[in-house]
């Protein structure tokens, strides 16, 4: 019904050199434009920034379509950023709309906010876009490995994570079966007013928890009953493995952060 | 990736039948039964119920979910009330019906599954055993009082006793208000034993369509379609292959052992 189209995560599969970096490099690439975007306070180094994440978007051949669409969910924070710093800031005053009034200063930093929101967004998409999720949660956890010496629980968490993925289809499977079940009793998902309608979802949730708990329960046998116990001496089917392409990404990254975040 | 479901698919259930519907698993059993109430509309064609035509604008598909009640796979997984009155008494609830009538409906309904309205009414469905969860699920459908229940797979996952006492009380139920039942089954035995007409599906298509004595003779077919034949209509089959002359269209063990009471010459 309504819900066999969603896609989950956004990864588009893809056989691109930034498809093929390993997840790794990609995480603290994205890390080092995030430092970068908040380092650099000026045009030009913005422009520079732009250029760099222009030139990865052509290099994962995805349509930038795909990678502009992850700015409108947040269109309404990008507007109000942009309009608060906008007529907000003290300055020299350009010119005045009835209580409004527009100063050079506002006009440059909102811009400057706008635009640093933006780079920021399509960075990142671009990790969630190249990226499948059980690679994302692969690389997060051998990143954080080196924390566990002071009790970061890394194997964990990438397992949180992976299960986490992996049960959002099969819940909103659940999730359709329940409310059919409840529709074919004369439940009612669509009208009333905004109490009624919380009201009703009810004969939705009850039933959604109670075999989400039941999951869960019957899950954690089941990976009991072949042996799992934690991160400790767990190999890996995949293996993650730096290639040559990941040093020279790794190599440019670093030389641009550091040189722009300098520089500008 | 889209696939066609159901094909050609053109039925027509009298009021009253007790009808089955079989098939492996992927044959297209459940998108059929859902469309019947209307939780599916067919992309074309038409279904109509007691002459509505469930496809048309306007329809009020709320008034064909009382009158068409389905009992969904594991019915027990869709309980959510606080008390059982609370989670039987939902679709009469929903229906509009006044509160004297809701909790008289849901202590008929209850009496149908064999349960006790007075001394369950204030509990929580999620304390009962599994057989009596699913009994006051059924009941939830019941509730409705229905004039057409659609069962799929009610027995699923129960003990022989559990699927049995449920099987009786469906049986009791159409035979005493009357009101059309349709079976989803992977049980041959089953709906062989309770089914005065057999659907067959296959690949989204009715592939055979007739009594289960009918149905039962097409033995090839069946076995073809990756389905068997009742226990007992087998043994008699291979009685008959060993040179007994029985008759092969038996499909209870008490018709079996009358059939091979008779050949053998009436003594036991």
């Amino acid at each position: 019904m309504r819900f066999r189209n969603l896609t989950i995560g956004q990864h588009i599969p893809g056989n691109s050199v930034v498809h093929r970096l390993d997840p790794r490099t990609k995480i603290l690439g994205t890390t080092l434009l995030i430092v970068l975007l908040f380092a650099v306070d000026g045009f030009i180094g913005y422009a520079l920034a732009a250029l760099a994440i222009a030139a990865v978007v052509h290099l994962s051949e995805l349509p930038w379509r795909y990678v502009l669409r992850g700015l409108r969910p947040l269109l309404v924070i990008l507007l109000l950023t942009v309009g608060l710093n906008v007529f907000l800031t003290e300055g020299e005053v350009i010119f005045r709309l009835w209580f409004l009034t527009v100063t050079r200063e506002g006009l440059v930093r909102g811009l400057m906010m706008g635009t640093r929101l933006v780079l920021l967004i399509m960075g990142t998409s671009m990790l969630t876009l190249t990226t499948s999720p059980i690679q994302l949660t692969d690389g997060i956890e051998t990143l954080l490995g080196p924390f566990r010496r002071i009790g970061v629980p890394a194997h964990e968490l990438a397992m949180m994570m992976t299960i986490a993925l992996r049960f959002i289809p099969t819940l909103l499977e659940e999730t359709e079966k329940i409310m059919k079940a409840q529709m074919a009793r004369g439940a009612d998902f669509q009208s009333g007013g905004l109490m009624q309608r919380a009201k009703n979802l009810i004969p939705l949730l009850v039933p959604l928890f109670v075999s989400a708990f039941r999951r869960a329960d019957e899950l954690a046998i089941a990976m009991e009953a072949r042996g799992y116990r934690g991160g400790q001496g767990r190999t890996k089917f995949r293996e993650l493995r730096f290639q040559r392409i990941d040093a020279v990404a790794m190599g440019l990254s670093i030389i641009f952060t550091v040189v722009v975040g300098i520089l500008f | 990736m889209e696939t066609e479901a159901l094909t050609d698919v053109s039925l027509e259930i009298e009021d009253g039948e007790f009808v089955g519907i079989i098939g492996p698993t992927g044959s297209g059993k459940s998108t059929l039964i859902q469309h019947f109430n209307g939780l599916l509309l067919p992309t074309s064609g038409k279904v109509w119920v007691d002459g509505v035509d469930l496809t048309a604008k306007g329809t009020q598909l709320r008034l064909i979910r009382q009158k068409v009640g389905m009992v969904f796979q594991y019915p027990e997984h869709q309980l959510f009330g606080e008390t059982i009155l609370e989670d039987v008494g939902f679709g009469p609830r929903n229906g509009g019906l006044p509160e004297a009538e809701v909790v008289e409906r849901v202590r008929r309904a209850l009496a149908y599954v064999g349960l006790d309205f007075e001394e369950l009414k204030d509990q929580s469905p999620f304390e009962l055993s599994g057989g009596q969860k699913r009994r006051v699920a059924i009941a939830g459908v019941l509730a409705m009082e229905p004039s057409v229940l659609i069962l799929d797979e009610p027995t699923a996952g129960l003990d022989p006793k559990g699927r049995e006492e449920i099987l009786d009380e469906i049986c009791t139920i159409h035979k005493e208000r009357g009101i059309t039942v349709i079976l989803v089954s992977h049980s041959m035995e089953d709906v062989a034993r309770l089914a005065d007409r057999l659907i067959v599906m296959h690949r989204g298509r009715v592939a055979l369509d007739g009594t289960p004595v009918e149905v039962f003779r097409q033995a090839d077919t069946l076995k073809s379609l990756g389905l068997g034949l009742p226990q007992v209509t087998e043994l008699m089959h291979e009685l008959k292959a060993k040179g007994l002359a029985v008759n092969t269209d038996i499909l209870t063990v008490e018709a079996a052992e009358e059939e091979i009471v008779r050949v053998m010459g009436g003594q036991r």
